[in-house]
């Protein structure tokens, strides 16, 4: 069936889709029918900025058993990594998106003047 | 080189068509040769995409000698995007609403009677939510023959379902008393979304309402039984199923 269920998260962080490297905004995690994958039903994960129009879009698609490893790998991950490191991560991620929000009013207020 | 006289053909590509309130849409059409009247056949494709294995159904469907058209159902969320990109951003949006759906059938259904070769009548057929939406617009347009390939939802309440969006994918209970043209539902036994037990509602609410509903269930096929790329194709039951949609389709669509 098509389980219509989506999990829907705000992202910061980038990603490499088809034309390259670009800031993440958004990601969807829905388990439904593929487009390439040959299980019938897999976990789907898109990671989009959809600012950048709708190619600007990392997808992957995993079997149920794999989706599962591939979540505990990061939890473990991320366990493993001293918190001051995390903190200061978020952090940085924080004041990346602030100076990134500030370049794009610069642009807008570049472009009214125009 | 001399040329070739054929017999049956079609011409396959993408075109646009009218859609939702009036919006340009890219369908994917396959148009008959042969200028002696014919049915048309609107397809509806499944949520992943606009796809390889619709447009395969499109082309099968002009093979058959009906006309047939399939909108891309997120051209709304993304014109001109790549169709996976497409219908992932209206995944994220929250899918298909179904007054949009309705309105992309009504739009392939005039295209498909605006043309020189349209006996006028016109069919709609659709796969997994396909199926739903199938049977939602023949409650919803005026067509002449719907076909549900295991549609979920047509009967069958989704709320109970932990995680199931509450307000975009409703059942169909107050609509089927408005079904205006025979259905042919096709469905495997071991799906479990439509249930045998939800077939079997849609029987029983169809036969209330005194509506025309053939239906098939196989034994051995479960969910997406038609689709040859997948693990769940099923080849006696997709065999089986295309020529009770031909013969249906053959039967309500002739002139």
């Amino acid at each position: 069936m098509c389980t219509y269920i989506t999990e829907k998260i705000d992202v910061a962080g980038s990603g490499k889709g088809a034309e390259g490297w670009f800031p993440l905004t958004e990601g969807t995690v829905y388990f439904d029918h593929p487009v390439h994958a040959t299980a019938e039903h897999t976990l789907n994960i898109d990671l989009r900025n959809p600012g950048r129009g709708p190619g600007a879009r990392v997808a992957v698609e995993l079997t149920a058993d794999a989706a599962r490893a591939l979540a505990e790998a990061i939890l473990r991950t991320l366990d493993a990594v001293p918190a001051d490191l995390i903190a200061g991560s978020e952090s940085e991620a924080a004041q990346s998106q602030a100076v990134r929000g500030q370049a794009v009013q610069g642009r807008a207020v570049q472009s009214q003047a125009a | 080189m001399t040329e070739a006289h054929l017999t049956g053909a079609f011409t396959s590509g993408t075109v646009m068509i009218p859609g939702h309130d009036g919006a340009q849409i890219e369908a994917y059409a396959a148009l008959v040769a042969d200028p002696a009247p014919r049915g048309g056949v609107v397809v509806i494709h499944h949520m992943p995409a606009y796809d390889d294995a619709t447009k395969e159904i499109v082309r099968r469907f002009g093979h058959l000698g009906f006309n047939a058209v399939m909108p891309n159902l997120y051209w709304h969320d993304a014109p001109g995007a790549a169709p996976d990109d497409a219908a992932a951003a209206g995944r994220a949006k929250g899918g298909v609403p179904d007054d949009r759906l309705v309105g992309d059938v009504s739009g392939g259904a005039d295209f498909l009677r605006a043309l020189p070769n349209s006996n006028g009548k016109i069919g709609v057929i659709g796969y997994c939510s396909g199926g739903r939406q199938s049977v939602l617009a023949a409650c919803s347009l005026p067509l002449d023959a719907a076909v549900d390939c295991y549609g979920a939802f047509v009967t069958g309440d989704p709320s109970g379902i932990e995680g199931m969006p509450k307000n975009n994918i409703v059942p169909l209970y107050d609509k089927l008393p408005d079904l205006r043209c025979p259905l042919l539902g096709l469905f495997g036994a071991d799906d479990r979304y439509p249930s045998p037990d939800q077939v079997v509602e849609l029987e029983q609410l169809l036969a209330k309402y005194g509506k025309s509903f053939e239906s098939h269930s196989y034994e051995g096929a479960g969910h997406a039984f038609f689709m040859v790329e997948r693990t769940a194709f099923r080849p006696e039951a997709a065999k089986d199923g295309w020529e009770r949609i031909n013969a249906f389709f053959s039967k309500h669509l002739s002139a």
